[in-house]
């Protein structure tokens, strides 16, 4: 394999990295700011919690972090329109395994609650979710009318101190991935029917827009990687390549059903890592596995100072490749809703046309990053996979 | 950071539908679509393969052709050559022939005019002859009756004989 040209785009790869990361760290530093700010009125806001209702909606009209962290979260409904009771919203299942086994319950149960006000009981248990987790709720309402218990951490974050069931509630974002995964299906299925039926002949429609994409994955990021053994892992590579194309679009919709943050979502990424990681490990030949543990053409001592930092290698590649596309996708959407909160922030309709400007001028760039991060994950996939199958000479 | 921490829920049924989607695509999607290209390209690659022989095969033909056409010409012209040759030397043998053959008549025939000639001559000799051998027997019989006319007889005989 040709070393070099790999470090060449690999450093090329990696300053675009560090640039979007530090985007979105510099981002994540002004957001905490602004959490400090969001808090310090809060606590002005409980302070003349006599004022009432005027004051809590100006404050609302501030609280653009958890605004924002509310949208790129998963939840338990999916809006359609509207807010609360007046929109419309589907109301996804909760599955929780309890103390007691198994409980299912609708989630529009809890009544749209999300500081833990509302109690379901269910199987002589008591449910309250807060922050879109799901606690077991407490005997009593504290002051605020909370059945959860509240405390603060050293950063000065609420934080829930309730024990928690095991919630595999068929969240937005898992709904929104089955979706994307039908959507996968049925499409490919077709796209696969018409090269049954016409075969050796040009390809038509759905085909003929799917196939460059599909050649490209191929010619551009399979064989490049991994030379003659790529067959083998073009169903992974391309699953990967339009799975994360297809949900990082959908996310970039802001409508249902699109809108939500799958392939923002550190589960979701990590599970695509970890896919990427136990191929490299299971495929990895001899070769692999000798540069690893004991890197010829070094010295003795070199070679048992090198072992565990390649160990390490493994490990940082895929957390690199998770953290990757969360950090990316995430930040875009982060970037997006700020852009348009700053309308709420100035409390002033004439700031709509520049906020506007701006959202439009990053969701173009989001159109293009959303395939980008496509790209990347799937060529690094193919990289570390070539590495992991490549023959030395 | 609730962000980083990723929900158990989430993971297990990501690790499913994943798992489970690639298994689908992979068996009813990935397969027959890579089939179908694989083998779309390698039919286009050997109908490309097969139009570049069949484009070598022609010319090699063409070029044979040439080949055989030039070769024809050349024969033609050789045929010609001789055919030209062989005209001339039958031309040139006839005409010898038929030189000889006059000259040979010819020679015949001058032969023919030396031996009518001699026969004539031959002939005119007897003749000759004969006749001086009547005038002297008329002169000698007439000698005997009177000279004078014996020399009239003379002088009319060498009338009569007026040697053409």
């Amino acid at each position: 394999m040709d070393y070099n040209r790999v470090f060449v785009s690999k450093v090329r790869r990696l300053i675009v990295v560090f640039t979007l990361f530090s985007a979105f760290l510099g981002f994540g530093a002004t957001a905490f700011a602004q959490t400090d700010s969001v808090a310090h009125h809060v606590q002005e806001a409980t302070a003349s919690a006599a004022h009432g209702e005027e004051h809590k909606q100006e404050e609302k009209a501030f609280d653009i972090t958890s605004f924002i962290f509310h949208h790129i979260s998963d939840s338990h409904f999916f809006t359609v329109w509207g807010h609360g009771e007046h929109g419309l919203h589907l109301h996804l299942p909760i599955i929780l395994w309890t103390n007691n086994g198994l409980v299912t319950f609708s989630s529009s149960a809890f009544n749209f609650d999300d500081a833990g006000k509302v109690v379901v009981e269910k199987n002589g248990q008591r449910f309250a979710i807060a922050h879109n987790k799901i606690y077991y709720a407490n005997a009593t309402a504290d002051a605020h009318g909370s059945y959860v218990s509240h405390i603060a951490n050293e950063k000065g974050e609420e934080i829930v101190t309730n024990a928690r069931p095991l919630d595999f509630s068929i969240t937005k974002n898992v709904f929104s991935m089955l979706l994307s995964a039908v959507v996968l299906l049925v499409v490919f299925t077709s796209v696969a029917s018409a090269y049954r039926k016409r075969a050796g002949q040009a390809p038509k429609g759905m085909q003929s827009f799917l196939e460059p994409i599909i050649m490209f994955v191929r010619d551009d990021i399979a064989r490049p990687n991994l030379g003659h053994k790529y067959a083998a892992f073009m169903p992974y590579l391309l699953s990967v390549f339009f799975f994360i194309w297809l949900n990082n679009m959908l996310g970039l919709v802001p409508f249902f059903p699109g809108g939500a943050n799958v392939t923002g979502n550190i589960a979701m990424t990590a599970v695509l890592a970890l896919c990427t990681y136990l191929i490299t490990t299971f495929k990895g030949n001899k070769d692999y596995w000798k540069h690893i543990f004991w890197m010829p053409g070094v010295p003795v001592p070199m070679k048992i100072f090198l072992a565990p930092l390649e160990l390490i290698g493994t490990l940082t590649k895929p957390i690199a490749l998770a953290i990757r596309l969360f950090a990316n996708i995430t930040a875009g959407h982060i970037l997006v809703m700020s852009l348009l909160c700053l309308i709420f922030i100035f409390n002033s309709i004439a700031v709509a046309p520049a906020s506007i400007f701006f959202a439009v001028f990053i969701g173009l760039i989001e159109f293009l990053v959303a395939f980008i991060q496509a790209f990347i994950f799937t060529t690094l996939s193919a990289l570390f996979i070539g590495m992991a199958v490549e023959e030395h000479h | 950071m609730d962000l980083l921490v990723p929900e158990i829920g989430l993971l297990v049924w990501n690790t499913i539908s994943f798992l489970l989607l690639i298994f689908l695509l992979a068996k009813f999607a990935w397969k027959p679509i890579m089939k179908g290209i694989h083998d779309r390209e390698k039919s286009i690659d050997d109908a490309l393969n097969k139009a570049e022989l069949a484009r070598q095969e022609m010319s090699r033909l063409s070029s044979q052709n040439e080949e055989l056409m030039k070769q024809a010409r050349e024969e033609r012209d050789q045929i010609l050559k001789e055919a030209k040759a062989l005209k001339d030397n039958i031309v040139n043998e006839a005409k010898n022939q038929a030189q000889a053959e006059g000259a040979k008549l010819i020679e015949k025939a001058r032969i023919e005019i030396e031996n009518q000639k001699k026969a004539a001559l031959a002939e005119l000799k007897g003749q000759v002859s004969a006749l001086s051998l009547d005038i002297a027997e008329r002169v000698l019989r007439t000698q005997l009756d009177d000279k004078a006319k014996q020399q009239e007889l003379v002088n009319n005989l060498l009338k009569d004989v007026e040697l053409n």
